[in-house]
């Protein structure tokens, strides 16, 4: 099958929506398809053979955060370009509605398209205002796909519909397989995450370390990120400092092994998940989870049967966990095990499965993607030389 | 005066190009749809034939044999507008006898067996997704075609008011083996 998938957000910047596709991509390449990604990159940037350029993405503050878009007359026309001379059988387009190149593919496509819902926001003015403007153009997505049951639900109350509910997927075997690092382990609590996003959650983790060292003198906390380090132990007496280490970002291997060395996994997230696919990894990786109560990450932790839960935010009540799993291996063994049972559904093999399953549907007698060329004044009015 | 009639005729032009543009975009939602049933008829009817397949091939019990032929073969027979009706009662029959993993464990370890299973679980599966693509096209032509302009200018035409496909498409647990929502 051919396949064109059109990535939203810069192929250079790394982002959860970015590895979902390339990991994707590689998968359907493995099963032998022809598979072209379409994102915003610098030029200079290597990229892999299947990536297409769609040109420079431009910094605008979005959702949140500075997101780096793709919007315009140029980048339309590459849009065009590339959906010209792919001639694919079904183009997969994450995140439709930020207003980026899954959108404008959006626009510019006809046939077979599939769209994959990431985010899972709180109903925003500029969303409702946006409305009559998002609504032709989702209105050609034939099959639609949400990351998760929460992320299923915002689209629904959003934009009407519905959707298939296929999680994101992960190498389970790459993070099963790694080798620990004894120097990570024993008694340590594991971060991943921007150290400067207060969405990640490490302030909160960092209000609940005094606790956790007062009970465990010996817990190291290993902090893996970009960011501000000496801003992040600001709030820390002194003496604790040296508890916290920090790794600064990690390679994959360095991500998979360490998840593989803690005791325990802490993602205090305080919100704007919509799925957590760094809790899927640390199962996968055989680590004991510990999450906030975040909708995406109690369906993610199977209701808190595969991880334990604590309340968002609540600095007291992750201390009070986190000492508790630290000072309970028989509890910790019996979540390894549930955590690697659970996760098998997040495996690409299920996850691509499911995906090529929504692909076949949906080209299933129907003609390939085409520019969608739009009728002009002259063939409305039946004057068009055919 | 003239300046005037200028006015209206843009205007005039303008409503007119709004609506041919409405009319596009309801052609192309309808022609969705179309894609959408064609492609949960031939799910339905894969699912149909692959239980009617399994129920004549003797690796299951005469009883369950017997539930699945009848079940499957009135889904295949069925009227269009006891369709619904006869497809969830497939899906019923189905959940009864591939309720619990050890039977579908035992129809795997016949030769043959295992790839019958799979078939047969990618079909429970694709229909509900199937489903869902088709509801979701029909809720977005009947949003549109609700809306004043489509219904003040007939822009329909005499297209059938698009409707949902209801039926029960709860796939069998032990088939479906991760949560299906």
């Amino acid at each position: 099958m051919k396949i064109g998938i059109v990535c939203p957000y810069s192929w250079d910047v790394p982002g959860g929506v970015q590895f979902h596709i390339r990991d994707l991509a590689e998968h359907l390449i493995r099963l032998g398809h022809q598979v072209s990604v379409l994102a915003p990159a610098d030029d200079e940037t290597p990229l892999p053979p299947y990536v297409v350029s769609a040109g420079r993405a431009v910094p605008v503050p979005y959702n949140g955060s500075v997101a780096r878009l793709n919007f315009g007359f140029l980048s339309a026309a590459r849009v065009r370009r590339w959906l010209h001379d792919g001639t694919f059988d079904v183009i997969h387009i994450h995140e439709p509605t930020s207003p980026s190149l899954g959108l404008l593919a959006c626009w510019a496509a006809q046939g077979p398209i599939v769209a994959t819902f990431h985010t899972s926001n709180p109903r925003s003015r500029a969303m409702i205002a946006a409305y009559p403007i998002l609504q032709p153009a989702l209105e050609k997505i034939s099959a639609r796909i949400a990351v998760s049951e929460y992320a299923r639900r915002t689209l629904v109350e959003h934009l009407g519909g519905d959707a298939v509910v296929i999680p994101n997927g992960v190498d389970v075997g790459f993070f099963a397989a790694a080798e620990p690092k004894a120097e990570w382990q024993g008694g340590t609590i594991g971060f991943i995450g921007r150290i400067d996003e207060p969405r990640k959650g490490l302030p909160v983790l960092m209000r609940a370390l005094p606790a956790i060292l007062a009970a465990r003198p010996d817990t190291r906390l290993l902090v893996a990120g970009r960011g501000d380090e000496e801003e992040a132990v600001a709030s820390l007496p002194e003496a604790m400092r040296e508890r916290v280490e920090f790794l600064g970002m990690v390679s994959d291997e360095d991500k998979a092994r360490l998840l593989r060395s803690v005791d325990v996994y802490v993602a205090p997230n305080t919100g704007g998940e919509s799925f957590g696919i760094i809790l899927v990894e640390a199962m996968s990786a055989g680590a004991p989870v510990l999450a906030s109560d975040l909708d995406a990450f109690a369906q993610v932790l199977d209701l808190g049967a595969a991880g334990e839960l604590f309340a968002s935010e609540d600095a007291d009540a992750l201390a009070e966990a986190a000492i508790r799993l630290l000072g309970d291996p028989e509890r910790r063994a019996e979540l390894r095990e549930r955590g690697a049972a659970h996760v098998r559904r997040f495996d690409w093999s299920t996850v691509g499965a499911d995906i090529l399953a929504v692909y076949e549907t949906v080209t299933d007698g129907a003609a390939s993607v085409a520019a969608d060329e739009r009728t002009g004044l002259r063939a409305r009015f039946g004057l068009a030389r055919e | 005066m003239i300046e005037t009639l200028i006015w209206i005729a843009v205007a005039v032009v303008a409503i007119g190009m709004y609506l041919s543009w409405t009319a596009g975009r309801l052609d192309r939602l309808h022609t969705r749809i179309d894609a959408a049933r064609a492609a949960l008829d031939a799910q339905l009817l894969r699912r149909a034939s692959v239980t009617q397949e399994l129920a004549t091939s003797g690796v299951l019990d005469p009883a369950a044999s017997i539930v699945l032929y009848e079940a499957a073969h009135a889904a295949r027979q069925a009227e269009e507008e006891h369709r619904e009706v006869a497809e969830s009662e497939l899906s019923a029959a189905l959940r009864a006898v591939f309720g619990e993993t050890a039977q579908v464990e035992a129809v795997k370890e016949i030769p043959g067996g295992e790839e019958a299973a799979s078939e047969l679980a990618a079909a429970v599966r694709r229909v509900p997704m199937a489903r869902r693509f088709h509801n979701d096209a029909v809720r977005a032509a009947r949003a549109l075609r609700r809306h004043r302009k489509v219904r003040w200018f007939r822009l329909a035409g005499h297209a059938p008011f698009p409707l949902a496909f209801e039926m029960d498409d709860e796939p069998p647990v032990a088939l479906a083996d991760r949560p299906v929502s």
